[in-house]
């Protein structure tokens, strides 16, 4: 598994809120996100009517997910390709490894995918003297500086330029430590020529799948680079990477999903490269890999399957969630200490690594619904987020003070003439402590709130009293 | 202007019982403006959504079960508060849907909640007030009430016929203030800089009042507002609807 | 693993709490396979002939490609000879083996170095045909074979693609058809690519740049018998 820091949330974001040149990079993403998902919806009147459907369709897929992933790997077969089933994350390590040494493989181009992270391959290549080269050129800068992804799909967002070049500069030495790298085309210049030696060098090529199509035993790949197509295409093998809830049923499915899935990312009509693979290629084909794998991985998904958290499994990895969260806007991605941030990482990340590891991540939460509102799939993810909650509550892994406050005012709420009580003393308390000001600076127990605000004084009576008082003849 | 009466059953809610009860007076006066007889069940405590957001479902099926055996005999139930409106509303329903007879009890009082300025509007046909209110205000989209239960054009709709008042729209308006019930507690860092991009965006509006229509988010924000020194005056939107701006702003006092 | 496989498909099936599908299950999920239904299909794209024509021209220039067009098929070796001297790119091309492509009258410029293949990456400009165009995203779908190598559409800089009038359809479930009708039901080649304008990135400082790692420019000749004059 992929080493988690998720326990460490708090001082993570505290991190987090001190890095300026991180605040200034979800600044960004706080507008121009939220701006562009607004405006490519706004342009599409069926947008509403798309998004019922994709839910319906991945609800569908979700109750019948055994055959359709029984179709799909007949189909695959039928094809010339082959299925390899994967319990968990070490089963698809040592898969890939398998299918890696079974060609020789030294150098291993990957296309941008979560499960890649979600089971450590990158490192674990490594271990095994295989060399793994991302070629998302967002991948490719945080694979240089050994930094894990803050963002599901801008994953160098918290990188500025002159961090980049200064890791292209450490990277690269073969070039002319002289030459100029200030502006982002040069950097772009040069990642495009060192990758493309690795593009053609390659022995394997890994991808993931944003969809496993049932129908034609295909995988589509959606990226704006081409890196994902030069990674399925020129390497002796192909090996697809995905986990088991990807599968739709047709390829008029994948046309829907596709739809909402740009437009909820990006804000684009169409990712400039949407590629769907079936099997090695053809006997006649002048190019393409000679080996079509795919490896499912399950890894808790079937577990999820059977549990309250079962919607999390539509998810399409958009992004949009963390796009439009605040807790995100506030702390980015790599506060929440694992693969999978925002919204939908504080949902699946207890799922898959536990919630005694990742508990920190359903509480950092307003529940303000903004996620739920623009997620193209409908997850209801504050409900899934307060589920969480209910667990660690049952398991007693809240802090002991707060679940005591709680207790104590749920106690004096079941019995409303000791609530009124204490009300009416609370009210009068704090009011004097307000004094001239009508607020408070400082307040015993309250201090998460008065250290960064002041508290407003109460009026003095509450209302219920004065509502006596105005009722008494 | 629906003239036939009802009687509402107005759920004052914790924080205006507690800090504001000229919330709750307003309220009662829009209300009886709009042809409404109003009751304050003396039974009413909280509506459990502390309980239920922190995971304690337990007490909040308690607390839910109360507030509909104080509130089921009214016509309507009214809150100054989209969030307390929406948790009756929206959650009680799912809260208690492993006991059936309890469930049929919370969705049809589900059915009769409402936020107070969207039942003015939208179920008492009130088209306009008759307060005055001299200045420019801002106006804060409070979550829940804005996402759970639709609340957007209707303040605006009555604070445009308020002799004197100005709005100026908040860029923004939509995000949420960083209040989150117990969230700003447990997570104050985070809280404090999601209040601090709200309070510099009230502030750019040039507007001199802030309105919302939910106590805990106007409690957040007057809080930071006062400690960062900005001369913005915080009221919840009733007090200006219903011509009751006489009370010192929220974190003020008479003497300022 | 064939009992990891059994493993994780019986824990699917007690997460569904049922054992396998019933033969009734199995037939509704093979009749939807066979006859797919199609969700809620924009009525953007949904337009007479001309009107999806123009249509695809807009929404192809907003993807950054550039188009011109060509009255008479035979024409197209002096578009794409006039495209690469007003870019200032080499008179050197790397054609599709493909007949559409590969017949074309190229003698007529003769200056014009034209060979057919797949790609090595030393190719500056490709030029390959398309199986349809979408009018609804300015999407080109492009397909693979022995006469379409898919190395023509990533490795060099730019990719020129030639599209015919009658290959333009309003949205991306009648190009499954047009697939379809080409290969048969349920065959697919190995590589089907909706390409929608040039490679770019914004990973740097999300400032949009062209030409991350494939083509930097996509060039789309548009075969219409009705053009009078490019546009």
């Amino acid at each position: 598994m992929q080493h988690a820091t998720s326990r460490h949330f708090k001082k993570n974001a505290r991190r987090a809120l001190d890095d300026a040149q991180l605040q200034r990079a979800l600044g960004h993403v706080k507008k121009n996100f939220v701006e562009r998902r607004a405006a490519a919806a706004a342009r599409l009147p069926e947008f509403e009517a798309l998004r019922d459907r994709a839910r319906d369709i991945k609800n569908h897929v979700l109750e019948n997910l055994d055959v359709y992933l029984e179709r799909f790997e007949a189909k695959v077969v039928a094809n010339g390709g082959q299925v390899h089933w994967c319990a968990d994350a070490e089963a698809a390590r040592q898969t890939i490894l398998r299918i890696c040494r079974s060609v020789n493989a030294k150098l291993v181009t990957r296309g941008k995918t979560m499960i890649g992270e979600e089971i450590a391959l990158n490192d674990f290549l490594e271990a095994n003297a295989i060399t793994p080269v991302e070629t998302d050129l967002g991948e490719y800068i945080i694979q240089l500086r050994h930094e894990p992804p803050s963002h599901l799909i801008a994953p160098a967002i918290h990188v500025n330029k002159e961090q980049v070049a200064e890791t292209f500069r450490a990277a690269h030495t073969d070039l002319d430590p002289k030459r100029p790298l200030t502006e982002p085309p040069a950097l772009l210049a040069e990642a495009r020529a060192k990758l493309r030696s690795r593009f053609l060098a390659a022995d394997v090529g890994i991808t993931g799948a944003n969809f496993l199509v049932a129908e034609t035993g295909s995988s589509i790949i959606v990226t704006n680079e081409g890196n994902g197509d030069l990674t399925q295409t020129l390497p002796k093998i192909h090996i697809v990477l995905a986990s088991l809830e990807k599968v739709v049923p047709t390829l008029e499915d994948a046309a829907t999903i596709l739809r909402v899935l740009a437009r909820s990312a990006t804000g684009q009509e169409m990712s400039v490269y949407t590629t769907v693979s079936t099997g090695p290629r053809r006997a006649d084909d002048l190019d393409g890999p000679e080996q079509y794998h795919v490896v499912l991985l399950d890894n808790g998904r079937s577990r999820m399957l059977g549990s309250e958290f079962r919607e999390a499994l539509r998810c399409i990895r958009c992004g949009a969630c963390l796009n439009h969260c605040p807790i995100y806007h506030a702390v980015g991605g790599h506060a929440y200490g694992w693969v999978y941030s925002g919204p939908i990482g504080a949902v699946l990340t207890p799922s898959l690594i536990g919630v005694e590891e990742a508990g920190h991540l359903p509480n950092a939460s307003t529940f303000c619904g903004r996620c739920e509102s623009v997620c193209p799939m409908r997850i209801p993810l504050p409900k899934m987020m307060r589920h969480w909650r209910e667990r660690e509550f049952e398991r007693h892994l809240s802090p002991p003070a707060a679940r005591w406050a709680l207790r104590l005012w749920a106690f004096a709420a079941k019995r409303p003439a000791l609530y009124r009580l204490g009300a009416r003393i609370g009210a009068r308390l704090l009011k004097l402590r307000g004094g001239q000001s009508g607020r408070i600076a400082s307040l015993p127990l309250a201090g998460g709130w008065t250290a960064h605000r002041d508290m407003p004084a109460p009026e003095g009576r509450t209302f219920q009293q004065l509502w006596a008082e105005r009722s008494r003849p | 202007m629906s003239e036939r009466p009802a009687r509402v059953g107005l759920f004052v809610t914790c924080l205006v019982d507690l800090f504001r009860p000229t919330v709750g007076f307003a309220a009662v006066k829009l209300l009886e403006e709009a042809g409404c007889t109003v009751e304050v069940p003396r039974a009413q405590t909280c509506c459990g959504q502390p309980a239920y957001n922190s995971g304690d479902r337990a007490d909040a099926k308690a607390i839910a079960a109360r507030v509909i055996a104080a509130f089921e005999p009214y016509d309507y139930v009214v809150a100054p508060s989209g969030s307390c409106a929406g948790m009756i509303r929206e959650h009680y329903p799912t809260l208690l849907a492993d006991d059936p007879a309890m469930q049929k009890r919370a969705q049809t009082l589900a059915a009769r909640t409402y936020e107070l300025v969207s039942f003015l509007t939208d179920v008492r046909g009130m088209s306009g007030v008759t307060a005055r209110f001299d200045g420019t205000i801002t106006y804060h989209d409070s979550c829940s009430g804005l996402r759970e239960l639709g609340v957007k054009q209707q303040p605006r709709k009555l604070l445009a016929t308020v002799a004197g008042l100005r709005l100026a729209e908040l860029p923004g308006a939509e995000i949420c203030c960083g209040f989150g019930g117990t969230f700003c507690i447990k997570y104050p860092a985070i809280s404090d800089k999601i209040v601090s991009e709200k309070t510099a965006d009230i502030a750019a509006t040039g507007a001199t009042t802030l309105l919302a229509g939910d106590l805990g988010c106007l409690l957040n924000m007057a809080g930071k507002l006062k400690r960062e020194g900005r001369p913005i005056a915080v009221r919840h939107v009733a007090e200006v609807l219903a011509g009751m701006t006489d009370i010192a702003p929220i974190g003020e006092s008479k003497a300022e | 693993m064939s009992d990891t496989r059994g493993q994780i498909l019986g824990a699917i099936r007690k997460s569904l709490r049922r054992e396998a599908p019933s033969p009734q299950m199995q037939a509704e999920i093979q009749a939807r396979l066979a006859h797919p239904p199609r969700g809620p299909v924009p009525a953007r794209g949904q337009l007479e002939p001309r009107a999806r024509l123009e249509l695809f021209v807009a929404m192809a220039k907003e993807a950054a490609c550039t188009i011109v067009r060509v009255a008479d098929v035979a024409t197209v070796p002096s578009a794409v000879a006039d495209y690469l001297a007003r870019e200032n790119l080499p008179a050197k091309l790397r054609v599709a083996p493909d007949p559409a492509v590969a017949d074309l009258p190229w003698s007529t410029r003769p200056l014009l170095e034209v060979s057919t293949g797949r790609s090595d990456g030393s190719d500056e400009v490709s030029l390959t045909p398309a199986l349809a165009g979408i009018a609804e995203t300015g999407t080109l779908m492009l397909t693979s074979g022995p006469e379409r190598p898919t190395t023509l559409n990533f490795l060099p800089e730019t990719h020129i693609v030639m599209l015919t009038a009658e290959q333009v359809v309003g949205g991306m479930e009648e190009a499954w058809d047009r697939l379809r009708e080409r290969y048969g039901r349920g065959v697919m080649p190995r590589t089907v690519n909706l390409v929608t304008g040039p490679s770019r990135s914004a990973d740097i400082e999300q400032t949009l740049q062209m030409g991350a790692h494939g083509p930097r420019r996509l060039h789309i000749i548009l075969v219409d018998g009705e053009a009078t004059a490019e546009p």
